[in-house]
């Protein structure tokens, strides 16, 4: 019997499960990296993008196509064809019709809860405007465990803290692990107060030279041009929220520097050669957190 | 004879008292009394109350509100009780209760969230009390409302 049919929200999962999960992915690890399996052969998967998406799309389709199932790709530009005014209700019940699950990401909050009603067939949740995205968080926990420690975790979160969907899912799920919260962030760029109501954890606010030397992890996003009123603003900002080798002189030997990607400027690529450095392995990991979800809502 | 405001007792019907001063015309709004509604309601506002100050009540002659229906006032008006008369007398008296969900009274304020376009679905909320406060949270988007009667359609 699966854990949960759909996967929408982190919210939706309990710490068991999320462990549960992290496990399962430890042993996809191999097929992730290219042992043979055929454990969903003859299964069929529907990425259906109404934003665009690569990186995202890649990692379900690697997942799937490991797995020896199949994947069908519904584009942005042909999933809005699909549409021609039709509601994403009745897009979903065709599209369910095809496949044996739906990977949706769409522009609009709460899209993929009204998938999860309307489809025949497990939907698991690639982003919904600035919603949910749970297997971003799913594999920022798998990383997080596999090249660190979860319980016990100091963690400084930094960039955009105000808009980042990827921050917020984080936050709300270390705090299921006891971690110590660092944010790091212009002030414009603040995690909304509303956000830490109700939530039971150590969350405080901090700069970067005074944690630098305690943090197990440093998590990075993007700060983005458009949250800036001019270019000289954003650029003043931007250029204060840079990782350079200079920045990690104090860091502790462990310390692990992490990236939801694509990054611009926030970190120096001189910083890729350090053994901080998970941003690329993080990536990797997408595949098996994937795999552990796919063959849970797929298989009986 | 001093002169007093009364509303007479109806001999059949639903009686919500203990409103929130003001909320009465929400009440009605929530239960689906209108213009085009054939009931005889009347209705009475900031009327002086004991235990809250100043309250409303809201009398619907002829017809027993069902329990589910006035459960959804509590939205608004969490202390109201609920009286169901029949030949002048009180058949049954209850405070409502909150839902733990409502469906189609309120509307998501989040401009971008699902239940604002054209799907075929009734925005739905998970309501609960938050230091004594109604609060709603849309079950699609996940955005929460602290002043939910600014936003009953």
């Amino acid at each position: 019997m699966a854990r949960f049919r759909h996967l929408i929200s982190i919210d939706d999962l309990s710490k068991d499960d999320i462990i549960y999960i992290l496990d399962r992915a430890e042993e996809f690890e191999e097929i992730a990296r290219g042992r043979k399996s055929n454990l969903l052969e003859g299964k069929m998967l529907a990425n259906l993008f109404f934003e665009p998406s690569t990186r995202t799309r890649m990692s379900f389709e690697v997942a799937m196509k490991r797995l020896g199932g199949e994947v069908l790709n519904v584009t942005a530009q042909e999933a809005s064809s699909i549409a021609k005014g039709e509601t994403l209700a009745d897009t979903v019940r065709v599209v369910s019709k095809y496949a044996d699950a739906i990977v949706i990401r769409h522009p609009l909050e709460g899209s993929a809860r009204l998938a999860a009603e309307f489809s025949e067939v497990p939907v698991i949740n690639a982003g919904d405007g600035a919603g949910q995205h749970p297997t971003q968080t799913l594999l920022d926990l798998y990383t997080i465990r596999k090249e660190s420690k979860l319980e016990g975790l100091k963690i400084a979160l930094m960039g955009d803290l105000k808009y980042s969907r990827t921050v917020h899912s984080l936050i709300k799920a270390l705090t299921l692990f006891n971690a110590k919260i660092y944010l790091i962030s212009p002030e414009s760029l603040r995690l909304p107060e509303e956000f830490l109501e109700g939530l039971k954890g150590d969350v405080v606010e901090a700069k970067l030279e005074d944690v630098i030397g305690e943090i197990d992890v440093l998590y990075v996003t993007r700060i983005q041009k458009e949250r800036f009123p001019d270019e000289e603003e954003y650029r003043k900002v931007a250029g204060s929220y840079r990782i350079t080798p200079e920045v990690l002189r104090d860091a502790k030997e462990d310390l692990i520097i992490m990236h939801p990607l694509p990054r611009v400027d926030e970190i120096d690529p001189a910083v890729d050669r350090t053994k901080h450095a998970k941003y690329f392995d993080q990536v990797f990991y997408g595949v098996p957190v994937r795999m552990a979800i796919l063959t849970e809502v797929m298989l009986d | 004879m001093e002169k007093k405001l009364v509303i007479s007792k109806i001999k059949e019907g639903t009686v919500i008292d203990h409103i929130n001063a003001g909320k009465a015309l929400l009440v009605l709004k929530i239960l689906g009394i209108g213009p085009e509604s054939r009931e005889r309601v009347s209705m009475v506002m900031n009327v002086p109350s004991g235990k809250m100050g100043k309250k409303d009540i809201v009398k619907v002659e002829g017809k027993f509100i069902g329990e589910e229906e006035l459960n959804k006032i509590a939205l608004i008006a969490p202390k109201a009780t609920i009286n169901l008369i029949k030949d002048y007398e009180v058949q049954k008296k209850f405070k409502v209760t909150l839902p733990e969900m409502i469906e189609g009274i309120l509307r998501c304020p989040n401009g971008n969230c699902i239940t604002n376009s054209r799907e075929p679905i009734a925005p739905k909320f998970r309501v609960f009390l938050e230091r004594d406060n109604v609060v709603a949270k849309c079950y699609y988007c996940g955005r929460k409302i602290k002043e939910v009667d600014r936003f009953i359609v």
